[in-house]
């Protein structure tokens, strides 16, 4: 069973963040535009109604809102001679799936990278030497610059309602923010969170020690709030369910919540949902695409969807995947180095310290997903590489961002994992500790790749795609680095007790664990077709009908979290497709 | 005896011919109120506007369906009423109106045939439009709309209200005269008299209906003018008066209100809702705000809400978390207190103030019962598209459990509305089953 259907002018593939900013930009300019979502619709109501979505072990537990490793995974090693198994379990990453996408269930951490994050190997090579990036770490820049991007950071900003405290505006150091931020041209659009206890006694105590903290830039309205399409927020309530659930109040900046409902006043725009789109068709040169082909499970047939546009709006691997599949960017090969798409992939490199206190109450219950408090006293732009010997910083932080019964729960190191004395341990713990973490960037590597995997095929009988990653000894040292600031002001907080979890020498990979959804990397940006998947525009090299979204565009992973840089990318390549591709399809460099 | 014999039967065949002449003697339309000239043409655009200031589509048109095609089942006290296809459609459409056709459609409640229309088409209203709307909407739908052949349901009350020949009774006491004569010299204020009172038809449903369920005020100058009325399960609220909605209100939180669906203060909910879906949505700013400066007029005699109440002795109760409060406290604490706060007073355009607010106080509970158990959706509009949506509480919430609720919200923040029973609870949760 195959149909086709009518030729469309733009087809999107994946409709979270950047799937719904594309559409409604280019759906502004007339453009006839189908998306095509794999998963199924999501509203506020009936999705992610209250009392229903505050169930941890639905959501939390058995990740409601995520990908079914049944329908869609990957195979992962960590070496280029290890044989690579399926992912049967979700663990290290969670990749959500449905309309809004990771936009939905993430905590809201909205970050703009260090201007030096967007030219690394050039601020390296010029700072300390070429010689401190040895062989291996393959660091490119961007090829955009921080002060290029700087309109469209606001842009995403001020469209998804950030509360925040600027720390540099067009130069001037403001008091409360971040005084190592590159400058921006105007303060958030709303305030910052309040401070809780965790928040206070971190930042008297980073203060103490001649620290600059501030609070977290954060996806969690603290009022009300219309942005550009006439969408709306309402004040955050602090219920504790930001990651991983889809929010209960209008408070989470989500494309429900600051696109979707404006982008289907519409009529030149539609989206089909429970469509996974299994690759994107070539003309028989190779050089444009001629639009996509999906799996409609409702009809359960394959269509060809004709388009004269595609833009690739799903999650980096799933990009990814879409690229190797359908022959978009010659695939990365790590012997020679040759090749582009699935190279550098790179992931995030976190740690932290938990610490109890007896005397302290922390109502973790009463959390939002970003409220926190952070220092980038030790962030990429303040450390000397080449003293300490690592590329690479993070931001430090403590915050609650929730009191969940079967996650939530810390307690001190030596406490039984289960039995009477856990269960003691559990009311005597309760609400009494708090963390300090670590949130630190990844480097890109020549065996840390993505690819096809000889062996395993999808529902589909596409090949999954393989990832080989692992970690290195100079992000292992970075980290270190950050645990020897840490603790420090950990001890000077006084705490009864606390516990340290930083990857040390020898660490390897493991997809087990939970650590972050910050997978980057494989369709990644810049300035020459040898070295990178996309140009500075996010177009494809080889096709200029195609444009990739999102996180793959990344050359190595910044020290923040990436949906801010991901969201300005997006603004920045809608731009240059409305005024200078649509005009003149053509390469735009 | 005989005399008396033959007076009741000269009676009795008077009151036959009289019935048969109401019958059968066709109604006297109701002429143009303004001469204009034959070749006289609407703007480009009048006739659709005058048609979303009319809200001709929300009646129209059927949820899904064809626009103007009819077929909307609208509930009344007397039972189920279809609308007709409006569409230019020869067959079962109004293909085959004159233009008086039309007119006394909307000034008389007739049609073509002498048909009484029921008073769901709301001409003891539209009796007020000016010639000139009228010739641009008749142009409108001649000209602008797709013809749709679609036969719609027929309307069948039961008995005596399928006698549509007493509607012409009934046209009699209901009825005043045709044409606007403005109460407001100033401009702004008598174009938004005119919209509230002739095409808007506001009064359908914001005034009370007397004992033969005609408006009970039809113009500004009639206390009982948009005095407030119940339509559908859900309360139309008073305009004016004590009880006002839209009491303490500025002319942008009104237009605000009636060109989104919402303000800093309230939601749109019920039916009125479909008024702004697909009416004052439509308006220019310059209508919504002769409305507004009107509607403001018509309350400048009431006591404003205090802006900022401070502390209420509702908002310390709610604050104090303490376990002993009452079971509607703690309900609001557990359901409510996410979106609207302690204080009750919500957030701007997004959560809706409890505090004063004329579905949580009106006099009938049911409109606030039928939003807790079932809860609403704002339409998209084109300056405020997000269809934020209320969820409903009747799957978690028993009839007990509701009536304690709501008799808290009507008594809570200086709100002081009688409290609900349970009873009330399970016939409002039946009729909406």
């Amino acid at each position: 069973m195959a149909r086709t259907d009518p030729k469309k002018e733009v087809v999107i593939v994946g409709l979270g963040w950047t799937g719904s900013i594309l559409g409604i930009e280019l759906a502004k300019e007339g453009l006839d535009i189908l998306a095509l979502e794999r998963g199924p619709d999501r509203s506020t109501v009936p999705d992610f109604q209250y009392p229903n979505v505050i169930d941890e072990l639905k959501y939390g537990i058995r990740y409601g809102f995520m990908q079914k490793p049944r329908n869609s995974t990957i195979t992962v090693r960590r070496t280029l001679d290890e044989t690579a198994l399926p992912m049967r379990k979700l663990g290290s990453f969670l990749p959500g799936d449905g309309v809004g996408g990771a936009g939905i269930h993430w905590n809201g951490q909205t970050w703009r990278p260090m201007a030096e994050e967007f030219r690394l190997r050039s601020y390296v090579e010029e700072n300390f030497g070429a010689d401190l990036i040895d062989e291996e770490m393959t660091i490119q820049d961007w090829g955009v610059s921080y002060e290029e991007l700087e309109p469209y950071f606001d842009r995403f900003e001020y469209m998804a309602g950030i509360a925040g405290q600027a720390g540099n505006i067009n130069g001037e150091i403001q008091p409360g923010g971040n005084p190592f931020e590159a400058p921006r041209s105007r303060g958030y659009p709303m305030p910052p969170m309040p401070e809780q206890t965790d928040m206070r006694l971190f930042r008297e105590a980073a203060s103490a020690m001649g620290y600059h903290p501030f609070p977290r830039p954060a996806a969690n309205a603290t009022q009300a709030y219309t942005n550009e399409y006439g969408m709306q927020l309402g004040p955050c309530n602090y219920c504790g369910f930001c990651e991983r659930y889809g929010c209960i109040n209008y408070s989470k900046s989500s494309p429900q919540t600051c696109i979707l409902d404006a982008l289907k006043r519409y009529e030149n725009f539609s989206y089909r949902v429970n469509s996974e789109v299994l690759r994107v068709n070539l003309a028989a040169d190779g050089q444009t695409a001629t639009g996509v082909t999906y799996w409609d499970e409702e009809a359960q047939e394959e269509v060809t969807q004709p388009a004269d546009m595609v833009i690739l709006a799903a999650y980096q691997l799933h990009n990814v995947h879409l690229m190797l599949l359908s022959g978009i960017g010659e695939p990365y090969n790590p012997q020679t180095g040759e090749g582009v798409t699935g190279k550098n992939y790179s992931y995030q490199m976190n740690g932290g310290t938990t610490l109890f206190f007896r005397d302290h109450n922390f109502n973790p219950f009463a959390a939002a997903g970003s409220s926190g408090v952070s220092i980038d006293d030790f962030a990429i732009n303040q450390i000397d590489f080449a003293t300490e010997g690592f590329i690479g910083g993070s931001y430090i932080t403590a915050g609650l961002s929730n009191g969940q019964p079967i996650r939530g729960i810390s307690l001190p190191e030596g406490t039984p994992g289960w039995g009477a004395e856990w269960k003691q341990a559990i009311g005597e713990w309760y609400g009494h500790s708090m963390s300090i973490g670590s949130h630190g960037s990844n480097m890109a590597y020549r065996d840390c790749y993505l690819d096809l995997d000889p062996t395993y095929t999808d529902r589909h009988g596409r090949p999954l795609m393989r990832m080989t990653f692992d970690w290195k000894a100079n992000d292992i040292r970075m980290t270190q680095f950050m645990r020897r600031q840490i603790e420090p002001i950990a001890q000077s907080m006084n705490p009864d007790s606390w516990r340290s979890s930083y990857k040390s020498e020898g660490a390897r990979y493991d997809i087990r664990p939970y650590q972050t959804t910050h997978n980057v990397g494989g369709a990644i940006m810049g300035t020459d077709p040898n070295t990178s998947a996309v140009n500075r525009y996010l177009q494809a090299w080889g096709q200029h009908n195609v444009f990739v979204l999102g996180a793959g565009a990344f050359p190595q992973n910044i020290q923040y979290n990436p949906t801010g840089a991901v969201g300005a990318l997006a603004y920045w390549a809608a731009d240059a497709i409305v005024n200078d591709y649509l005009p003149d399809p053509r390469p735009l460099v | 005896m005989r005399t008396f014999l033959k007076v009741i039967g000269g009676l009795v065949v008077l009151g036959i011919i009289a019935l048969l002449a109401i019958i059968f003697v066709p109604v006297q339309r109701t002429p143009a109120q303004t001469a204009l000239a034959d070749d006289w043409q609407p703007e480009e655009g009048h006739g659709e506007y005058a048609m979303r200031l009319s809200d001709c589509m929300a009646c129209h048109t059927e949820e899904g369906g064809e626009p103007f095609a009819g077929n909307r089942a609208i509930e009344s006290p007397l039972g189920t009423i279809y609308s007709t296809n409006i569409t230019p459609d020869e067959e079962t459409g109004i293909g085959g109106w004159s233009l008086a056709d039309f007119r006394a459609a909307l000034y008389d409640g007739v049609r073509p045939d002498g048909t009484h229309l029921y008073p769901a088409m709301p001409y003891e209203n539209f009796r007020h439009i000016t010639e000139e709307d009228v010739r641009a909407m008749y142009d409108y739908f001649m000209n602008e709309v797709e013809p749709v052949n679609q036969q719609v349901e027929e309307t069948a009350l039961s008995f005596p209200f399928d006698q549509r020949w007493g509607l012409r009774l009934w046209k009699w006491v209901a009825l005043d005269d045709p044409g606007f004569v403005p109460e407001y010299d100033d401009p702004v204020l008598a174009r938004g008299e005119y919209i509230v009172e002739g095409p808007g038809h506001c009064s359908a449903c914001h005034s009370p209906r007397n004992t033969v369920m005609a408006q009970a005020g039809l113009q500004a100058g009639d206390p009982e003018f948009l005095a407030g009325g119940e339509i559908a399960g859900w309360t139309a609220p008073p305009l004016r008066g004590p009880q006002s909605a839209v009491r303490g209100w500025s002319e942008e939180d009104i237009a605000m209100i009636l060109g989104t669906g919402r303000n800093a203060h309230a939601a749109l909910n019920g039916e009125m809702q479909l008024v702004a879906r697909d009416s004052s949505q439509y308006f220019t700013d310059e209508d919504l705000g002769a409305v507004a400066a009107f509607l403001v007029g018509l309350n400048d005699d009431v006591e404003p809400v205090a802006e900022d109440p401070g502390e209420t002795e509702t908002e310390r109760l709610l604050a104090s978390a303490s376990p002993d409060m009452g079971l509607g406290a703690r309900l609001y604490i557990d359901n409510c207190n996410a979106c609207h706060f302690v204080d009750g007073r919500g957030a701007d355009e997004v959560f809706p103030e409890l505090a004063g607010n004329s579905l949580v106080t009106a006099e009938s509970p049911r409109g606030l019962l039928t939003m807790i158990l079932g809860g609403s959706q704002l339409p998209s509009t084109a300056l405020r598209p997000y269809r934020l949506q209320m969820p409903g509480f009747g799957q978690r919430l028993d009839d007990e459990e509701v009536a304690a609720l709501a008799s808290f919200l009507r008594s809570g923040w200086g709100n002081s509305a009688a409290a609900v029973d349970a009873a009330t609870v399970a016939d409002t949760r039946a009729s909406l089953e």
